[in-house]
C-alpha cells in the first residue's frame, strides 16, 4: 500500500464496480416502484380507513383489519411468497415491497385524514357534492404535502429494503452482497456495503432536504 | 351595480399587481404540477421496463398463488408445534436482550453525540456520522457479518440486532438529550457540581420515561425484525419459515405466518399500554 499505486488498489477493490453500480440503480428504481405502488394503494385504501370519511363503519373497520395485516407480515416473508409463486427477480421484491408498504402508509395516511380540519369537507357536503368529489376538493389540498412527506419517508426505508430483499432471490444488490459474505470475498463484501451506506445516507440528506421544502412551501403559502 | 362592485373593479389592477400568484393564467400555475408529474411517471415507466415487471407474469402467477393459498388453508403446526412455539420463544429473547444490549450501548453514544454534553463540535459530529453509517446498514446484513463472526444461531441474531439498533436509539437518545430542560442543568452546576454530576442528577431523571418508551418502542419493532433474520440463519422463527417455504409446507407456513401476525400484535398491544402509562406518569 502506498500512495502512488491507490488508483490501481482502488481499482482491484472496485473491479466489478459496473456491475454492482447496475445493481444499485435497479435496487434504487426497486423502491422507486414499490413505494409509488405501495402509496397508491395506501392512498386509495385510506380514505376508507379513515373514520371521518369511510362510507360505512365496517368497511372502515376492514380496511383498518387489512391495512394491519399488510403491514405486520414482514416484506421479506411476502417475497419470499412471491418468489415461490412468481418466480425469481424484481417483480417478485417490487410487490412485496408494496404491499408492505401500502400496509404502512395507509395506516399513516388515514391519521392524516383523521386529524385534518373538517370545515371544508362541511362545506362541500353542503353543497350536494359527491363522496368523490369531497375527497378531491376538500381533503386532498388539505393533506397533499403531508402524504408526499410520508411518502419520501417511506421510500428511505423502501430503499434499505429493496437492498437486502435480494437475499431471498427477489431482485437487487441483495443477491450478491450474499453471496460474497457466504463465499467469504470480504474486499467485496466492504465494497458493496460501503456503496450501499453511500447510497443510503445520500438518499437520507436528499428526501430530508426535499420534506423540509416541501413544508417550507406549505407555511409560506 | 352597486358602488362596493365598482370600487372593487376599479382596484382589481391593484390587487392583480400585489398579488402576482394569483392572477396568472392557469396553465402557468399548473406547470410544474404537471411537468413534476410527467417526471415522475416516467420515470416510473422506465423502472417497469428496466426491472422487467411484468403484469403479464403477475397475471400469470396468480393462479398459481391463489393454488398456493388455498394449499394453505387449514394452517396446521405438523407433528412438532412445539418446535414452533420455542423458535417464537428463541424469537421474543432475541429481541429483547438485542433491545437491552443496544440501549445500553446507545446510552453513551447518545451522550457523547449530543451538542449540549459534548461541546466540542468534531467529536459529536463524528459520533454522529458513526450512528448514520450504523443506521444505514440494515438489520439483515448485519446478521450475515455476525454469522461469519460468531457462527449460525440466536447468538448472531442478538448482535445482529444490538449492533443495528444502537445506531438508531443512539441518534434518538441524543436529540432527547438536546431537547431537554437547561433549568435542571443550570441548577446543579450553580450548585458546584461537575459533569458527570450533570449527567447522573440533571439528565438522567428527565431523560429516563422518554428513554424508556422508546426502548420500549423498539422491542415491539424488533419483534419483527427477529422474526426474519431467521431467514439468513440468525436464529429464530424466521429460519423454520423460510425452511418450510422451500419445502413447500404450504400450511405450517400459513400457522407460522399466523403465529407471527398474533405475537406481533399482542405485543404491539401491550407495549402500547405501557408506553401511555409510562408517559403519563410523567
Amino acid at each position: 500500500m502506498s500512495l502512488e499505486n491507490l488508483p490501481a488498489d482502488l481499482g482491484d477493490w472496485y473491479w466489478n464496480l459496473r456491475h454492482w453500480f447496475d445493481l444499485l440503480i435497479d435496487t434504487l428504481l426497486m423502491a422507486y416502484l414499490g413505494t409509488a405502488f405501495g402509496a397508491l394503494g395506501g392512498f386509495c385504501l385510506s380514505f376508507f380507513a379513515a373514520a371521518n370519511l369511510t362510507p360505512h363503519r365496517s368497511i372502515g373497520l376492514v380496511a383498518r383489519r387489512f391495512l394491519e395485516i399488510c403491514r405486520t407480515i414482514p416484506d421479506l416473508v411476502f417475497a419470499l411468497v412471491f418468489v415461490a409463486a412468481f418466480g425469481l427477480g424484481a417483480t417478485p421484491g417490487i410487490l412485496a415491497l408494496s404491499i408492505h408498504t401500502s400496509g404502512a402508509l395507509g395506516k399513516l395516511f388515514a391519521e392524516v385524514v383523521e386529524n385534518m380540519d373538517m370545515s371544508g369537507v362541511d362545506v362541500l357536503k353542503s353543497t350536494g357534492a359527491t363522496w368523490t368529489q369531497t375527497i378531491r376538493f376538500a381533503v386532498l389540498p388539505e393533506v397533499a404535502a403531508n402524504f408526499v412527506s410520508y411518502a419520501l419517508l417511506r421510500f428511505e426505508i423502501n430503499v434499505r429494503a429493496a437492498a437486502v430483499i435480494g437475499f431471498v432471490g427477489a431482485g437487487g444488490i441483495g443477491f450478491d452482497l450474499m453471496e460474497a459474505i457466504r463465499k467469504f470475498y470480504y474486499s467485496d463484501v466492504s465494497a458493496i456495503l460501503l456503496m450501499i451506506i453511500a447510497t443510503v445516507v445520500l438518499i437520507d440528506l436528499g428526501s430530508e432536504w426535499l420534506r423540509h421544502a416541501l413544508t417550507g412551501a406549505e407555511r409560506r403559502q | 351595480m352597486t358602488p362596493r362592485f365598482e370600487t372593487a373593479r376599479r382596484e382589481k389592477s391593484a390587487i392583480a399587481a400585489r398579488h402576482p400568484r394569483w392572477f396568472r393564467p392557469l396553465a402557468y400555475q399548473l406547470a410544474v404540477p404537471t411537468a413534476v408529474a410527467t417526471a415522475l411517471i416516467a420515470l416510473a415507466l422506465y423502472a417497469i421496463v428496466r426491472l422487467e415487471f411484468s403484469f403479464a407474469r403477475l397475471a400469470g402467477g396468480w393462479g398459481k398463488l391463489a393454488h398456493m393459498v388455498s394449499l394453505m388453508l387449514p394452517p396446521s403446526p405438523g407433528p412438532h408445534p412445539m418446535v414452533f412455539v420455542r423458535a417464537l420463544g428463541e424469537t421474543l429473547s432475541i429481541a429483547l436482550l438485542g433491545t437491552l444490549t443496544a440501549a445500553v450501548l446507545a446510552f453513551p453514544l447518545g451522550m457523547l453525540a449530543a451538542k449540549t454534553v459534548v461541546r466540542h463540535r468534531m467529536i459529536h459530529g463524528l459520533i454522529r456520522r458513526l450512528l448514520d453509517v450504523i443506521r444505514g446498514v440494515d438489520v439483515l446484513i448485519w446478521a450475515l457479518i455476525f454469522i461469519n463472526v460468531v457462527g449460525l444461531g440466536p447468538f448472531a441474531g442478538i448482535l445482529a440486532v444490538a449492533a443495528s439498533d444502537c445506531g438508531t436509539l443512539g441518534k434518538l437518545f441524543s436529540e432527547a438529550i438536546e431537547t431537554s430542560d437547561r433549568t435542571q442543568i443550570d441548577a446543579i452546576v450553580a450548585a458546584g457540581g461537575s459533569r458527570l454530576h450533570v449527567v447522573r442528577l440533571a439528565l438522567m431523571p428527565s431523560l429516563m420515561p422518554v428513554l424508556a418508551s422508546q426502548v420500549l418502542y423498539y422491542f415491539e419493532s424488533n419483534t419483527r425484525s427477529a422474526t426474519i433474520i431467521g431467514i439468513v440463519g440468525a436464529g429464530g422463527i424466521g429460519l423454520h419459515l423460510a425452511e418450510q417455504i422451500r419445502v413447500l409446507e404450504w400450511q405450517r407456513v400459513s400457522f407460522l405466518i399466523l403465529l407471527i401476525l398474533l405475537t406481533v400484535m399482542v405485543i404491539d398491544w401491550v407495549s402500547r399500554r405501557l408506553r401511555l402509562a409510562m408517559i403519563g406518569q410523567r
